[in-house]
């Protein structure tokens, strides 16, 4: 085969490419999905102090702020030897269970919901938030914007304001709560089930109870079979900021579990000629391209691998929705679709979760943070609504920066979607057209992943153009199509 | 039945930016409907699916308010910028990014070269074909400008909604004013005429510092000046607004909302504030200050953490033509 090069593209609004590439016998051969991460954070935080990274990263996604700030909370603990003591571990959590309501909650109705919920033929220019908001009723959408205001009132509370918190410092928190704090979050974190339950209802009479749906998901095209990688908690429940990563096999047993720190022991990348991202495997399996199974080295991260490699969550309604879910799709879940369900049912565990965490007498305790120690090398993982999120800094014996690196969660999955868009692709495409249906599948497959889109191309969920091209094995342009460019 | 009157025309268009500040307008809850009921959005990628060409299709000056957030470090920021400012009324910067660079304005501590080395190749999770970067064509990357710049620094603008993000009580102020066809001046800030330090509920002793301390090292007194401790805090030196939020965390001012009305360089009057401030109250004239900001490590990062490109040390002329 011709070495293909495809270049990262990104013109105005920046757009997504799937790049289709046909072997001499017209079979699809590999699928490229591709996004630009503008960046330049690895290079500008390198002589910065070493504290002000969580306040920098933040900005590297005003989507997911507090994923990168926690995340580099977490690295700079590390880094300056300093665990949070519990009272500040608490407050952490409280506010990042806030945080993925209010990230999942966005991204379910702009994303998820109108490609589920509205008339398949509802034209793609009209497939957004606000007609769904026409079609829902307004005061339906009023009333879910209204409670997901309390998810951003909890965050406001917490870390000064929603998006760009001020609020994590090495080795704890900067402002602990009063209990005025304790009880305004109280009364917000009752509107934060309603809110979960309501979004799980809508999901469960739009989708889940319907079979048309479950056939979908269950279509071999659209079902993929890889390793999974997430952090897990004590007693092997879904935990978001805390506990080792594990990574389980595609016939769910455990392959292995490591400490965050030791992570560049066990993912590595690899290149393919014909594009400039990189593509992550499990060092200790190896890379096989893009395949599925137990000998390629393909993993994937996000609500999907965390239901995948954690046998349920701590609190006993999503742990309800939980088991109806492993019962639907069976364990694991290779169905990609189900990267929603996964996600509607962590909105019912963070809301949960915080109601539990504000009955905590810890969460308003006095001492929020801990010495410092010895400075160095620290590395933060957190789980990011869409997935393992590594900060990995080094710092000189004065704390000033002098290395960062960074995997984000659309990097672990570019393998996996990839993998997704070949194999829907080989299914639905012979010869040299792309049909209609085409388009509608792998979108939705791609969207299932939620790939970073504010942090890649600076478009949200929903209203993300994308091109597909269609190339011979000797590299030639047979097609293409643009969608909302 | 009254004929009903044409609602305001209003576009965000995004720049270099981490979208924080459009996005944000979402927790405006169900006040985002009362406002999209009163306007008509011609363009929001972020929002709804917008094309380009809804955009370029509207007449020129036939969009009534055009948020631009993000700063501007590639030829597609500045065509959208050239864009924005043809299409609009009243063209907003929107953000710290828009109105001084913002964080993406720290890329101006670096070289062009460097930039480009370590952004797209230089890291242990990108490929290390630097030779193989296309800037051709019609797949090519978006040439860099070599440094990032704020929205005035290419483009005349008329308003200015400064922060990260901008707090939404601002935002709101701008809105109002639109849907009400307020005239507003040329140079507007929606953000205070006076210092964060106005709005920061700290108690200032007017007493001097022996020492600077990086805001992690101590456990500050929460109801004290920040910068009476020894923390450097850019409240005196920069527009309030914010009710001083990051003081309140007890964490210290970093400037975003930008230098104040008199001022061109907030890092400058800030480093001018610093000076006067240590050791007032020492007798000893002779005594040797030099290693007094040895704490410091980083003072470009520090004085200018969102002003870098709007600052006098961060600014360089564009080609306009």
């Amino acid at each position: 085969m011709k070495r293909l090069v495809i270049n990262p593209a990104t013109r105005l609004e920046g757009h997504a490419k799937i790049a289709i590439i046909m072997d001499d016998k017209g079979e699809v051969q590999d699928a490229l999905f591709q996004t630009v991460e503008f960046k330049g954070f690895e290079s500008f935080c390198i002589g910065r102090n070493a504290e002000e990274l969580p306040v920098i990263t933040s900005r590297i996604c005003g989507v997911c702020p507090w994923a990168h700030h926690m995340a580099s909370v977490k690295a700079t603990d590390a880094l300056f030897s300093a665990p949070p003591p519990p009272t500040a571990q608490k407050v952490r959590e409280l506010a990042y269970d806030a945080f993925m309501v209010h990230d999942h909650t966005a991204v379910f109705y702009a994303l998820a919901a109108p490609d589920l919920l509205l008339d398949p033929d509802t034209p793609r220019a009209q497939r957004n938030i606000l007609e769904l908001v026409k079609r829902i009723g307004r005061d339906t959408g009023a009333k879910v914007l209204a409670l997901r205001k309390a998810a951003a009132d909890i965050l406001t509370i917490t870390g000064g304001r929603a998006t760009h918190p001020i609020f994590g410092c090495p080795g704890g928190i900067t402002r602990g709560l009063s209990q005025e704090d304790i009880s305004a979050i109280r009364d917000r974190s009752r509107q934060l089930v309603e809110l979960a339950e309501l979004t799980n209802k809508v999901f469960q009479d739009g989708v889940a109870s319907k079979k048309e749906f479950i056939d979908l998901f269950n279509t071999d095209a659209f079902v993929n079979r890889s390793y999974y990688a997430s952090l897990v908690g004590k007693d092997g429940r879904i935990s978001f900021l805390d506990g080792d990563v594990r990574v389980v096999k595609p016939d769910g047993s455990t392959y292995e579990e490591f400490k965050p720190a030791s992570y560049m022991d066990h993912f590595e990348e690899a290149s393919l000629p014909w594009t400039y991202m990189k593509f992550p495997y499990l060092k200790n399996v190896g890379w096989k391209g893009l395949q599925e199974g137990e000998d390629s080295g393909l993993y994937r991260v996000g609500p999907l691998a965390r239901f995948n490699v954690a046998k349920g969550f701590t609190t006993p309604r999503a742990q309800e929705k939980f088991e109806l879910f492993r019962e639907t799709l069976g364990s694991p879940a290779h169905q990609t679709l189900a990267y929603q369900w996964a996600r509607v049912i962590e909105i019912l565990y963070a809301a949960e979760r915080i109601t539990e965490l504000v009955d905590d007498p810890e969460l308003g305790g006095k001492e929020i943070r801990s010495q410092l120690g010895k400075i160095g090398e620290g590395v933060g993982v957190v789980e990011a609504p869409r997935g393992l999120l590594v900060h990995h800094y080094r710092a000189d014996e004065r704390g000033v920066v002098t290395f960062v690196n960074l995997i984000v969660p659309s990097t672990h999955n570019n393998s996996g979607i990839c993998l997704s868009v070949k194999k829907a692709a080989k299914h639905l495409i012979r010869g040299t057209e792309i049909p209609e249906p085409v388009f509608n599948r792998v979108e939705m497959l791609y969207r299932a992943y939620d790939p970073c889109l504010a942090c890649g191309t600076h478009s949200l969920p929903g209203a993300m153009p994308l091109k597909f091209e269609l190339y011979d094995s000797a590299g030639r342009l047979l097609g293409s199509e643009s969608r909302g460019l | 039945m009254k004929p009903e009157r044409t609602k305001p025309k209003l576009a965000i268009a995004l720049g270099a930016t981490c979208s924080g500040c459009d996005y944000s307008l979402l927790d405006l809850g169900a006040g985002l409907l009362d406002v999209t009921d009163q306007v008509e959005i011609v363009y929001w990628p972020t929002g709804i699916d917008s094309k380009l060409e809804d955009l370029q299709a509207v007449p020129d000056r036939g969009v009534d308010l055009i948020l631009f957030d993000g700063a501007v470090v590639n030829e597609d920021n500045l065509e959208m910028a050239r864009l924005c400012r043809k299409k609009a009324k009243m063209l907003a910067a929107f953000g710290s990014c828009g109105a001084y660079g913002g964080i993406p304005g720290l890329i101006n501590s670096g070289s062009p070269k460097k930039i480009l080395l370590e952004v797209y190749q230089g890291l242990p999770t990108r490929s290390d074909k630097a030779e193989a970067l296309n800037f051709e064509g019609e797949d090519a990357l978006p040439k860099m400008l070599g440094q990032a710049y704020s929205l005035d620094q290419v483009v005349d603008v008329d308003v200015y909604l400064p922060g990260c993000p901008p707090p939404l009580k601002l935002v709101a102020g701008l809105l109002t004013d639109v849907l009400a066809g307020k005239a507003i001046p040329k140079g507007t800030f929606y953000a205070s005429n006076r210092a964060v330090c106005y709005e920061c509920k700290r108690v200032k002793e007017n007493k001097s510092i022996d020492a600077i301390h990086r805001y992690h090292e101590i456990q500050p007194d929460p109801t004290r000046c920040l910068l009476e401790q020894g923390i450097v805090c850019l409240g005196p030196a920069t527009r309030g607004g914010c009710d001083a939020v990051c003081c309140t965390q007890n964490q210290p001012c970093r400037g975003c909302m930008g230098a104040l009305p008199h001022s061109e360089d907030s890092g400058a009057e800030m480093m001018s504030a610093l000076a006067s401030i240590m050791e007032l109250n020492n007798e000893n004239k002779e005594a040797d200050y030099t290693g007094i900001f040895d704490g410091l490590n980083d003072p470009l990062g520090t004085f200018y953490t969102f002003t870098l490109p709007k600052s006098i040390l961060g600014r360089r002329k564009v080609d306009q033509s």
